[in-house]
C-alpha cells in the first residue's frame, strides 16, 4: 500500500513539472496518519487521519495542549514510533521500512525537553562528538564537526566543561549542538524550552532561528507557547489527534474561537484586539501580532 | 553538602603524570602493586616508598589528600597491624607482657605489611588523583577490548560506566531537592533510633528510583536518536596516542618493579 501511494506521488510530480517541484521540496509528509498505543480496536486513538507536508527550509511550529498528539506526532518524524495507519515519508523515505531506519534518523535531528536526560558524557565536546561517532565518522572529521557545531550554538568556549555546571538554556544549546554534529537536513524540537528560564528560552530560541535562517535548517517546533508558534513561518494546530488549524500565525491566531476550543490562548495582542473587535464593535483588523501591529491598527482607527 | 563533590578522586592538574597514557598508567599501577607483594623484605620496600614520594611531587599532589584517602583505611591498618605484631610467632621473643609476645617475626611482618598497605593506597590513588573518570573508562575500554574477540561486552561496559559517571552530579541534585521536599512535608530525617532514620530514606529512596527510571528510559531515547546502536562501527573522536613520557614512564617503573621482584626472589 505504501509503495502505491509513493507511486501516485511519483507519478503526480512526473506528470506535471510544476507539481514536480513542489514534491521535491516537501520534506516532510504524512499521509492519513494514524497511531494508537496498542494494537486493540477500542485503544484511543493519539493520532487521527493527519496529513501535513513541511516544506524543505521552513519553519513550523505545531501547536497543542498536553495530549493533543503533538508529541506523538514529533516522535513519527525520527522513527521512534511507526504508524498504525497511513504513512510518513521522509525526504521521500518511507519511515516504516527498516532500510531507511538510521538514515532517517540521521536527517531528522531530534531535541528533547529536558536537558538533563538527553546529554550522555561528562564533557561537553564529547557529547557533541556522540552522534558521529556512532555514526562511524573519522576521528579528524568528528573533531572538525564537534567545533563547527559547537560554534554555531555559541558554546564553544564550554567545550571541556561538565554539563551538570551549565545552565538550562547552555545544556539545550549543547544537546541542539550534539544533533547538529550529524549533519541533519531537519531538527525537530520537542518542547525545547518547556523546563527552562525566559533567559534559557530566549537563548533557545535564537539559536534554532538562527539555524533556520543562516544554514537554510528545516525546523519543527513542537511548543505550548503562542509567542514562540508566533515566530515561526507556520503554525499547526493540534487537538485530540487531529489537525484543526494549519497556516501563517496570522491566518491561525485571528481564530480565536477555533483556537481558545482546543484550549490554548492565543497571544496577548490577539486577544486584545479580538475583544475590542467583538464587544466593542471596532474595525479593527484580526490578524495583529505585535504590539506595534495592533498599536498601528487602532492609530489608524482613530486618524 | 552535597553540594560540590568531584567526580571520583580526580585531582585536575597539568604534570606530566596527568599527561600520561591512561591505559600506560593503569598496566604500570598494576604492575606496581603486584611487585608490591612479591617483596618479603621490608628494606626492600624503602624503594618504592621513595618512588611514590617522588611521583606525589611530580603530580603536585598535596599530601593531606593522600591522608584523605588513607583514612578509611586506619581501622584495618591497625588491625592488621595488631594481629601479626601480637600473634605470629617467631626465634627471639622481643618482649613479653601477659598473653602478648612481640616476636621478632611479627615487628618485620607488621612493619612489611604496614609498608605494603600504604603504598598499594598510595600507588592507586596516584592513579585516580592523576587520571579524569573519563579517561580512566576510556583506558579501560581500550585494555579490555582484545576481549570483545570472545564476545565479552568490553564497549557496553564502559559506556555503562560513562553513563554512570555523567548522572552522579544530576541524581545528587535530585536528592536534594526530594529531601527539601521531604522536610517541608514534615519528614524527619535526622533524629531518632538507627530503624527510624533507615525508615525515613524510604521517601527519599523510592522517588529516586521512580525518577532514576524515568530517566533512563528518556535517555535511552535520545542516545538512539543520535543514531548510537552499540559499539559496532563507532569510532571515536579522542585517539590514545604514546607519546614519549609514556615511554619513560614505563621504562622507570619497570627497572624498579622487575628490580624489587628479582631481588625478592633472589632473597
Amino acid at each position: 500500500m505504501h509503495e502505491s501511494i509513493l507511486c501516485v506521488i511519483l507519478y503526480i510530480s512526473m506528470a506535471c513539472p510544476g507539481e514536480r517541484i513542489l514534491a521535491l521540496t516537501e520534506y516532510i509528509h504524512a499521509v492519513n496518519l494514524s497511531f494508537s498505543y496498542q494494537n486493540e480496536p477500542e485503544a484511543p486513538q493519539v493520532l487521527k487521519d493527519v496529513s501535513l507536508s513541511v516544506e524543505k527550509g521552513s519553519f513550523v511550529a505545531v501547536l497543542g495542549h498536553n495530549g493533543s498528539g503533538k508529541s506523538t506526532l514529533a516522535k513519527h518524524m525520527n522513527v521512534i514510533l511507526l504508524p498504525s495507519g497511513g504513512s510518513l515519508f521522509v525526504n521521500g523515505m518511507d519511515t516504516s521500512l527498516e532500510e531507511h531506519l538510521w538514515e532517517i534518523r540521521q536527517q531528522v535531528g531530534m531535541v528533547f525537553q529536558n536537558p538533563d536526560n538527553q546529554l550522555v558524557a561528562t564533557v561537553v565536546e564529547e557529547d557533541v562528538a556522540f552522534a558521529p561517532e556512532n555514526m562511524g565518522v573519522p576521528p579528524e572529521e568528528i573533531r572538525r564537526r564537534v567545533e563547527e557545531a559547537l560554534r554555531t550554538v555559541g558554546m564553544w568556549d564550554f567545550r571541556d566543561h561538565a554539563p551538570h555546571r551549565l545552565s538550562g538554556g547552555q545544556k539545550q544549546r549543547i544537546a541542539i549542538a550534539g544533533v547538529l554534529a550529524m549533519h541533519p537536513d531537519c531538527i525537530v524540537l520537542d518542547e525545547p524550552t518547556a523546563m527552562l528560564d525566559p533567559r534559557g528560552r530566549r537563548e533557545v530560541l535564537e539559536t534554532i532561528h538562527r539555524l533556520n535562517r543562516e544554514s537554510g535548517m528545516t525546523v519543527i517546533l513542537i511548543t505550548h507557547y503562542m509567542d514562540e508558534a508566533a515566530q515561526a513561518d507556520r503554525v499547526v494546530v493540534m487537538d485530540s489527534g487531529t489537525v484543526i488549524a494549519d497556516g501563517t500565525p496570522k491566518e491561525v491566531f485571528s481564530q480565536v474561537e477555533l483556537i481558545r476550543s482546543a484550549g490554548l490562548d492565543v497571544p496577548q495582542t490577539t486577544d486584545l484586539v479580538h475583544w475590542l473587535r467583538t464587544e466593542k464593535g471596532l474595525d479593527l483588523p484580526a490578524d495583529c501580532l505585535t504590539v506595534e501591529e495592533a498599536a498601528d491598527a487602532v492609530a489608524k482607527l482613530f486618524s | 553538602m552535597l553540594n560540590d563533590i568531584t567526580l571520583g578522586q580526580y585531582f585536575p592538574g597539568n604534570s606530566p603524570l596527568h599527561k600520561m597514557d591512561p591505559r600506560i598508567k593503569i598496566l604500570l599501577t598494576v604492575l606496581f602493586v603486584v611487585s608490591l607483594f612479591l617483596v618479603s623484605d621490608p628494606l626492600f620496600l624503602i624503594a618504592p616508598v621513595i618512588f611514590i614520594g617522588i611521583l606525589y611531587l611530580i603530580a603536585r599532589i598535596p599530601v593531606r589528600f593522600l591522608l584523605k584517602s588513607l583514612k578509611p583505611l586506619i581501622p584495618i591498618l591497625i588491625f592488621t597491624t595488631v594481629l601479626n605484631l601480637f600473634f605470629l610467632p617467631g626465634d627471639v621473643t622481643l618482649f613479653s607482657f601477659w598473653v602478648i609476645q612481640i616476636s621478632d617475626k611479627g615487628l618485620l611482618n607488621a612493619i612489611l605489611v604496614l609498608i605494603r598497605i600504604v603504598c598499594l593506597i598510595a600507588g592507586s590513588s596516584l592513579l585516580t588523583y592523576t587520571t579524569s573518570p573519563i579517561a580512566l573508562t576510556d583506558g579501560i575500554e581500550r585494555l579490555l577490548s582484545p576481549l570483545g574477540k570472545l564476545k565479552f561486552p568490553v564497549h557496553d561496559l564502559a559506556m555503562m560506566m560513562s553513563i554512570a559517571l555523567r548522572f552522579i552530579p544530576t541524581l545528587i541534585e535530585e536528592t536534594e531537592k526530594i529531601m527539601s521536599a521531604q522536610k517541608a512535608r514534615g519528614a524527619d530525617m535526622e533524629t531518632g533510633s538507627l530503624v527510624q532514620r533507615a525508615k525515613a530514606l524510604v521517601p527519599i529512596l523510592i522517588p529516586l528510583l521512580v525518577s532514576a527510571f524515568r530517566r533512563a528510559e528518556e535517555l535511552a531515547l535520545a542516545m538512539e536518536c543520535r543514531c548510537y546502536r552499540g559499539g559496532e562501527g563507532r569510532t571515536r573522536m579522542k585517539q590514545l596516542k604514546l607519546h614519549l613520557r609514556d615511554l619513560w614512564g614505563s621504562l622507570i617503573t619497570v627497572i624498579l618493579c622487575g628490580g624489587m621482584i628479582a631481588l625478592g626472589f633472589l632473597l
